[in-house]
């Protein structure tokens, strides 16, 4: 009788059809990542509607189905529409503030000068800190009596003691302190951005443009920063997406107040869904981030499917 | 005008330009440091100069801080949340970016765009329905909570980072190996991921300081003082009623910050070519 050699390999085997399909093992390898985000970031936003459109509280959770009553309640509460608003001043006010500091900083850092590594570093470091503990570095210096800035001000014989500017107390100058702290945290990210961008122009298209002419401001603003755009555009994404959700600054800052000045989306979905109870109207506050991220993925994905081209 | 001056204003105007940027940028951080090392009635004293130390320094915010606050307690909790979730974030991202990058086909393509964007999708969208996850799994109050739900954003950004640099890997390598006999996955685990480890440290470092930065669920999840991570008991445990300990509160800011903004400054260039995914060129 044939005893040869059973070959050992058979168990393996079976084991390596797995192991050798390209496309089965893709698929095995990718699914923990899927499985992940589906669970808790596409469940949770399912979720987010449904309770929008019910009356859940978490005194009385109910998946009662009340249709659009909930936003419809939102949108006549009149704070609601300056929440709505603040929100908007919040978010472009800082980009805008965080996009002009960040072209002059990367104008800057462009050129060569001695010790440029230590400024770059130390100009990165609002972007690096966690935001939550900037804010109170910043509360502390917006101190109604202790200020620095208010200190500086009045040694230089600007302000007196008693004229001396009540910062998170006013509602015009706490909207002013959450934008530039914003600002603040992102110009270093638009900096990197810019320079980024900018170092990654070829060098002759730079050069042929000066041989035919083109100036400092033409070279600037018609040469490099058509063809650093895509990457800025990406940069701005971000910084509008976290701005518009943002709630940490406002709740460790100023509390939304004073009285609702600086109150934003995010903090008044925190308000009402979690101290309050009231999950159903919250979600529905929340939710209207919603188009203005879709707006936003939908200039993502052109950007990305226009790299491909 | 004569060249001279004008190159001496020139070079004025560059230092002054420069000098803002520094001081706009690193004040609040030098803020942070003097606080943390200011007497009480040196810090509290409004005619004196607030810039420097009028009176000898002194240690104490930082004795207090770790002696009377339960301080040690966050930075250790911070640092079993950032491991927790570096490693689940590793096991998942480095197959994830590894398979996305190798996938030849169109759904490959917006499979990885697709898990890009939910990155983009906000914890403030999120945190209600995610709290009551929490509550039905009984991990409510827990720090365990933030190391279920902070993959929730470091998986999508790593894999995204992955994907960009297993791309730019020849798949030859890869090839040779399995000519000499290794299957496909044996390829990825003896070839793709020793080549990557520079990859894997830039993730390493990004999941440990996203864990950090994080402060929505923090406080949406955690209310007893023990179970908070670093940066949301310093903000908000070291008030009490309406009295602020700055000292204490500086001093806990800058521990914390410290080494986030260290790990930061030497990875940014790779995180920045991460978010970008090569938008230009």
């Amino acid at each position: 009788m044939a005893v040869i050699a059973e070959p050992v390999a058979k168990p393996i085997s079976r084991f390596r059809f797995v192991l050798d399909r390209r496309d089965v093992l893709e698929t095995v390898m990718v699914a923990p990542a899927i499985l992940y985000v589906l669970l808790l970031v596409g469940l949770p936003l399912l979720l987010a509607v449904f309770y929008s459109l019910s009356a859940y509280t978490i005194y009385n959770p109910t998946w009662k189905f009340v249709g659009l009553a909930n936003f419809e309640q939102i949108l006549q509460n009149p704070t609601f529409l300056d929440t709505l608003r603040n929100t908007f001043v919040f978010t472009f006010g800082s980009q805008l503030l965080g996009l002009v500091l960040g072209k002059f900083g990367a104008f800057l850092l462009l050129q060569p000068f001695p010790g440029r590594k230590i400024v770059r570093a130390l100009i990165i470091l609002p972007f690096a800190v966690p935001v939550a503990l900037a804010t109170i570095a910043w509360q502390w210096m917006f101190d109604s009596l202790y200020s620095v800035i208010n200190w500086t001000m009045i040694a230089a014989g600007l302000v007196t003691r008693e004229e001396a500017p009540n910062w998170l107390g006013n509602p015009y100058l706490a909207m002013l302190c959450i934008i530039i702290i914003n600002a603040w945290r992102f110009f270093p990210f638009a900096i990197v951005i810019f320079l980024a961008g900018i170092t990654a122009v070829p060098q002759d298209v730079i050069d042929a443009a000066t041989v035919d002419g083109a100036g400092f401001w033409r070279r600037n603003y018609q040469i490099i920063l058509p063809m650093i755009l895509p990457m800025v555009a990406i940069g701005l994404i971000f910084g509008i997406v976290f701005t518009f959700t943002d709630l940490s600054i406002v709740f460790l800052l100023t509390m939304g107040g004073p009285g609702g000045a600086t109150s934003v989306l995010g903090f008044e979905g925190f308000q009402t869904g979690i101290v309050s109870g009231d999950v159903a109207h919250g979600a529905a506050i929340s939710l209207f981030m919603l188009p203005v991220l879709l707006v936003v993925v939908i200039f993502t994905l052109r950007f990305i499917r226009r790299r491909e081209i | 005008m004569p060249e001279p001056l004008a190159r001496s204003l020139r070079v004025t105007g560059f230092s002054l330009g420069v000098a803002f940027f520094v001081i706009l940028a690193a004040f609040p951080f030098y803020w942070m440091a003097i606080t943390a090392f200011k007497q009480n009635s040196d810090l509290y004293d409004i005619t004196n100069i607030p810039f420097w130390f009028n009176e000898p320094p002194t240690l104490e915010h930082i004795r207090y801080l770790f002696k009377e606050t339960l301080f040690a307690r966050w930075l250790s909790n911070s640092l079993i949340i950032g491991v927790c979730v570096t490693a689940i974030t590793l096991v998942t991202a480095v197959p994830a970016g590894y398979s996305l990058a190798r996938m030849t086909s169109r759904k490959g393509e917006a499979l990885g765009i697709a898990i890009f964007l939910t990155y983009l999708v906000p914890p403030t969208l999120l945190f209600l329905p995610l709290s009551r996850i929490v509550t039905e799994l009984g991990l409510q109050n827990s720090m365990w909570s933030l190391v279920l739900v902070y993959p929730t954003f470091t998986i999508p950004f790593c894999s995204w980072l992955l994907m960009g640099f297993f791309k730019a890997l020849p798949i030859e390598i890869e090839e040779a190996a399995i000519v000499d006999g290794c299957s496909v996955f044996c390829a990825f685990i003896k070839m793709a991921v020793p080549l990557s480890l520079p990859a894997i440290l830039t993730v390493v470092i990004f999941t440990f300081t996203l864990t950090l930065q994080e402060f929505v669920y923090a406080l949406t999840f955690i209310s007893s003082s023990d179970q908070k991570p670093i940066t949301l008991g310093v903000s908000t445990d070291l008030i009490r009623g309406d009295v602020f300990f700055w000292g204490e509160i500086m001093a806990g800011a800058l521990i914390a910050a410290v080494p986030v903004a260290i790990a930061y400054n030497l990875f940014l260039d790779r995180f920045i070519a991460g978010i970008t995914g090569g938008a230009v060129k």
